[in-house]
């Protein structure tokens, strides 16, 4: 557990700061992606504030868990909670995509203490994963390795060739987690290339398969619980999620993923969040 | 001659071991020595030579299967959990199929992942084109942090695997399957990057890399019958190419030939070329194949389809002098 670790209350705060930082970063950037970041936010909330061993002082302590991001243009989520976990200052997140800054469009490991690979062209992560995963099995770490994917990236041979090597090789030190919200860039999943059933993909591939609502905190962090005590298989988690969640005119909507708010949009994007979609009056600045 | 190459160079004795043989045995000194290598492959293990290490360190090597794409970012996530993996596959598969893989799970990253590509070139022989890699240095020597290297023979390969081993970079070594002489000698010097002189000559110099430089060193010595003096450097870092070489070497001799077997496009000839231009111009022949796939046929039958031979060096290096002003 993380040495800051908040209760499941002060976790739904912290995601809906982290999800107006997303706004404001994309609005200041011009371009990027708005639906996953958003969409992930809980997840990315619940993994920085409690479920991940890390030390944001020390990046590169030895035992820290290890994140792996394959999608990475959902890179905004993960920048603004490791600011507000204290990895750089929060100020830095009105840098991404700028020149000479450290948060770069896509994430590069090279640039930002923190990252543990560099991803963006979808479909190789998985795979990193696991070559982590059996590097930390030959030194008999006890450091666990966390890979987040799209759905989209899915439709990729190489996730499935990773897929394959885990299960042969057992590795129950890695956890995967799918950002299932039936989007990708040229439309909904099923009709770019239908996935279902994923849960009985993976079980055929001899992986322990978990589905959650990827808002919900407590089932985020009883399924990561969960696999660290399966045995002798790796884990994903499907995780069940809206993309633009918290921000109405964006939710669901496929055309948000690859585009970032315009001024006016993301006022209101910020509204909404602030409103928490209008059930509280008093919005805070 | 002070290289200290093999005394029976050109004897017709001389021993002939295919290259790879070379990485099987270096691969095996290099994990003795350093308890971190780490081996990989799809499902290439004897051809590639990589099977000598797999019995040694069975814990230690890991079978990926029929999929190079994985491949090459297992191994990325294995080397950013502190370990030197070596991948071995056939050249025209890793780096060939996976390339995008590499480009930014092990260069951008920058992580010391060593790309073994075996079944170089055309002397691949029988199994034809599709198994003949003549466009790996190209695509290697493109990407950003990727150190390139093309041993000439297998003691060359042996000490290249042991070098790879220690230089924390992503690497790329590229293999020939078929049996080519042993020209160097345990005391044959090896640095990387560092391109060696194995013929003495001051009319023209001939550059080559893998197992161009015999066919090379023969072309020199009967050119010299001829009184025509020519320098020979075994050129087996293609990046970081030596420009100190190649620049001495263009102003001593004033021509240059290239030989290797791979399209002339982005290879060797390409990367002397890019410092020739630039630095020091002089009258330049690259010879490799021209723009066209390989075909099935005997190593040596290919060579001589191909314009890869002494004979075609021999001729190269005589319209190269011709164009010295």
């Amino acid at each position: 557990m993380s040495q800051t670790a908040l209760n499941i209350h002060k976790l739904e705060e912290k995601a809906v700061l982290i999800r107006e930082d997303i706004i404001k970063m994309l609005v200041e950037a011009g371009s990027g992606h708005s639906a996953g970041p958003l969409g992930m936010a809980d997840v990315f909330t619940a993994l920085y504030f409690h479920v991940l061993n890390h030390d944001p002082k020390n990046p590169d302590w030895s035992e820290r868990d290890r994140l792996i991001l394959s999608n990475g243009h959902i890179c905004p989520v993960r920048y603004a909670a490791m600011a507000h976990a204290g990895y750089f200052p929060i100020s830095e997140l009105k840098t991404l995509r700028k020149l000479g800054s450290r948060l770069q469009g896509h994430p590069h490991r090279t640039s930002l203490p923190g990252l543990e690979t560099t991803s963006g062209p979808l479909g190789s992560g998985l795979s990193q994963a696991t070559g982590l995963a059996l590097a930390g099995r030959l030194d008999q770490a006890k450091w666990r390795v966390i890979c987040l994917m799209s759905d989209g990236e899915q439709d990729a041979g190489n996730t499935w060739e990773a897929a394959m090597l885990a299960g042969k090789e057992k590795l129950h030190n890695l956890t995967a987690l799918i950002d299932r919200n039936n989007i990708q860039i040229d439309g909904f999943t099923e009709n770019i290339m239908p996935l279902e059933s994923l849960r009985a993909k993976y079980e055929a591939f001899n992986w322990h398969v978990i589905e959650i609502d990827g808002h919900n905190m407590q089932e985020i962090i009883d399924a990561f619980n969960q696999a660290k005590a399966i045995y002798e298989t790796p884990t994903v988690i499907i995780a069940h999620t809206i993309p633009g969640k918290g921000v109405d005119f964006m939710e669901n909507k496929w055309e948000w993923h690859g585009k970032p708010p315009n001024k006016d949009e993301a006022k209101l994007a910020l509204h909404e969040l602030r409103t928490l979609q209008g059930k509280i009056k008093s919005e805070h600045q | 001659m002070n290289a200290n190459l093999n005394p029976k160079l050109f004897d017709l004795d001389i021993e002939l071991v295919p290259s790879r043989n070379g990485f099987g045995e270096g691969l095996v000194l290099a994990a003795e020595e350093n308890d971190q290598v780490v081996g990989l492959c799809a499902d290439l293990t004897e051809s590639t030579r990589i099977q000598a290490f797999a019995e040694k360190f069975p814990e230690r090597f890991f079978e990926i299967g029929v999929a190079e794409q994985n491949l090459a970012t297992v191994a990325a996530g294995m080397a950013l959990g502190g370990k030197i993996p070596f991948i071995s596959s056939y050249a025209t598969f890793s780096p060939g199929r996976n390339w995008e893989q590499i480009r930014t799970t092990i260069c951008y990253n920058d992580v010391p992942v060593k790309i073994i590509g075996s079944h170089a070139g055309l002397s691949v022989g029988p199994d034809g084109a599709t198994h003949q890699a003549l466009e790996d240095i190209a695509i290697m020597r493109a990407l950003p942090n990727m150190v390139v290297i093309c041993p000439a023979d297998s003691i060359e390969a042996k000490k290249a695997t042991i070098a790879i081993a220690k230089n924390g970079k992503p690497s790329y070594m590229r293999l020939s399957r078929e049996k080519v002489p042993t020209i160097t000698t345990e005391e044959t010097p090896f640095e990387i990057g560092k391109a060696e002189i194995f013929y003495e000559g001051d009319d023209v110099t001939i550059i080559a890399t893998g197992q161009m430089v015999y066919r090379s060193l023969q072309a020199a010595e009967e050119l010299k019958q001829h009184k025509i003096s020519v320098r020979v450097i075994n050129c087996h870092t293609i990046k970081p190419i030596d420009k100190q070489a190649i620049l001495k070497a263009a102003e001593e001799t004033g021509a240059i030939v290239t030989v290797e077997e791979h399209q002339i496009t982005g290879g060797l000839g390409g990367a002397v070329a890019e410092v020739l231009s630039e630095n020091f111009p002089v009258p330049l022949k690259i010879i490799g194949v021209k723009d066209h796939f390989g075909e099935s046929g005997e190593p040596n039958e290919l060579l001589e389809k191909f314009g890869l031979t002494k004979e075609a060096i021999i001729k190269a290096v005589t319209q190269v002098i011709r164009m010295k002003v």
